[in-house]
């Protein structure tokens, strides 16, 4: 289960990016964090993956508190952060460097192929496509089979056709272990069609407004009236949280008050 | 009317490239010798046409008699070896020296702020400034020369690496990071490739400065080498004996960057660089 507890984060010149966040994941869910620019988001994903601290505030995983990254804890990022210099299958392996090389080769070679990129094994990372530069990236990630990963707008860059294509890929390769999802995103129908549930955030500083949950049987069909109902409601949510007018009625409960707020 | 001219423009263009495509790809660098090559043949035809006597800018011929000559009487090996071995000593040496201090003020933020202001004022020193210098110090023999070559190569490696390492990506880092790298394999895994297309650049700039510094280093002094042969010519009146000298600096000094160019290709191979780009339309 990953816990975090009144997260706060203020950058050295002010901001706060981030006002005692406070929620609870458990295993195997699937969270879409949405929100306008400034409301921490990406601030909070960085939290859970170590890779900055928060000024108060803690998370936990099964117990554990994360102040660095952590082995069961992996994240994929807005750009496929490749490195240039190794092939794609050398890519997908570069965490798995402790393990025998036998052992490397074939979890690399079956990630490869879950991802459908076989052929590409040798390839440098430059003559790849977008998307599937994206999907080396969610394959070196999977590879090291963690908990929970983490998704920072992962599909944003992509165009309409291949976002969709590699949603539903994402969400084909969660069913094989199915690890904690925490998404990243600004695009509510991809929030909706992946998440079990969307915590809506609004801005200065940044903190949880409402959370809505999808309760939709996966596959879903983003044409059915019920999607697009979850989707009216999740936008409704978005605007309100930018409405200065509107008080914070569902985000603003103290520890404590309510695990599951 | 202008969709018939569009129309038009492609079909002349094609069988013009799909004639021979091999001799565009021989053709494209003899296009390069043109110019040098009808320069010379002209400057042969008006001396050997008595239009000038060719005294003081000696014809193409005679510059390639100074070199047969040269080189039979073993002379040329003696000097090309002579200045080789400096040019190949002092770069060493400075990119040894550049490696070790620009690594560390790379790497080291607070050596940085210790060593590297020091080195830039060093740096706004013109290097032959401590030609006199380092006679006083270390003799006329070779280890002055060494040191000024050494000296030159020293500061383009010693930038090169410092500027790359300190423009690494921090994105790239990052996922270093995710993967809890530790401190010396981040370097190994993360770092040492990451800066290596600029550190190479950086080397083949030294080579380049290193093979200028050694014509400064052999003007003071010298009873051997290329440089000698230029000094020599210009004292005894031999203007053939000075470009052949100059000839042959082009020639080496190509070919010592080619070869490091070679050598560190395979290293470079991923780059998605420009000029294999253009290479291969």
């Amino acid at each position: 289960m990953l816990q975090l507890t009144s997260v706060t984060k203020v950058y050295p010149n002010g901001v706060h990016a981030l006002e005692r966040f406070s929620a609870e994941i458990q295993l195997g869910e699937i969270i879409a964090i949405i929100g306008g620019s400034g409301c921490g988001k990406s601030t909070l994903l960085r939290a859970v993956a170590g890779l900055d601290r928060a000024s108060a505030g803690t998370v936990t995983l099964d117990g554990e508190t994360i102040t660095a990254p952590h082995p069961k804890v992996g994240i994929i990022f807005q750009e496929p952060r490749l490195l240039p210099w190794l092939t794609v299958a050398d890519n997908i392996g570069f965490g798995l460097s402790e393990l025998p090389a036998a052992e490397r080769r074939e979890r690399v070679a079956r990630a490869l192929d879950r991802v459908g990129l076989a052929d590409k094994a040798k390839v440098w990372p430059r003559e790849l496509s977008g998307g599937q530069a994206q999907r080396v990236a969610i394959a070196r990630a999977l590879v090291a089979q963690p908990e929970v990963l983490l998704l920072d707008e992962p599909f944003s860059a992509l165009d309409a056709f291949t976002r969709k294509d590699l949603q539903d890929h994402l969400l084909d390769l969660w069913a094989d272990t199915r690890p904690t999802l925490v998404l990243v995103t600004h695009d509510v129908e991809e929030a909706v069609v992946l998440a079990d549930r969307v915590l809506v955030m609004r801005p200065h500083p940044g903190r949880l407004f409402e959370e809505i949950t999808i309760n939709l049987s996966r596959p879903r069909d983003r044409n059915a009236p019920l999607f697009d109902q979850f989707k009216r409601h999740v936008l409704t949510a978005l605007d309100r949280s930018l409405d200065r007018t509107v008080p914070d009625a569902q985000g603003r409960r103290e520890p404590g008050g309510g695990l599951w707020w | 009317m202008t969709m018939t001219v569009e129309l038009q423009a492609p079909a002349v263009a094609t069988p013009q490239t799909a004639r021979a495509p091999w001799l565009t790809r021989l053709a494209r660098p003899l296009l390069g010798l043109l110019l040098p090559l009808s320069l010379a043949l002209a400057w042969e035809l008006l001396v050997w046409a008595g239009w000038s006597n060719g005294r003081l800018v000696p014809p193409p011929s005679k510059v390639f008699t100074t070199i047969a000559d040269l080189a039979r009487s073993g002379e040329l090996t003696r000097h090309i070896v002579t200045t080789l071995s400096r040019v190949g000593i002092g770069f060493g040496l400075g990119v040894a020296a550049g490696t070790l201090l620009g690594g560390i003020c790379g790497y080291w933020r607070m050596a940085r702020r210790l060593v590297d202001p020091t080195i830039q004022a060093l740096r706004a020193i013109p290097s032959i400034a401590w030609v006199p210098l380092f006679i006083l110090w270390l003799g006329i023999f070779e280890t002055s020369k060494v040191a000024l070559i050494a000296v030159g190569v020293f500061f383009p490696v010693y930038l090169g690496l410092t500027g790359a390492i300190l423009s690494v990506d921090r994105k790239i880092v990052e996922v270093g990071r995710i993967f809890r790298l530790s401190g010396p394999a981040m370097i190994r895994r993360i770092l040492l490739p990451a800066v290596l297309p600029a550190y190479v650049v950086s080397l083949r700039v030294g080579l380049g400065l290193g093979w200028m510094f050694v014509v400064a280093a052999e003007f003071m002094g010298a009873s051997e080498g290329l440089g000698y042969l230029l000094i020599d010519g210009q004292q005894l009146g031999k203007p053939a004996q000075i470009v052949a000298a100059i000839v042959i600096f082009a020639i080496i000094g190509k070919a010592t960057d080619w070869l490091l160019e070679i050598a560190t290709a395979p290293l470079l191979r991923w780059q998605d660089s420009f000029a294999r780009q253009s290479g291969a339309a």
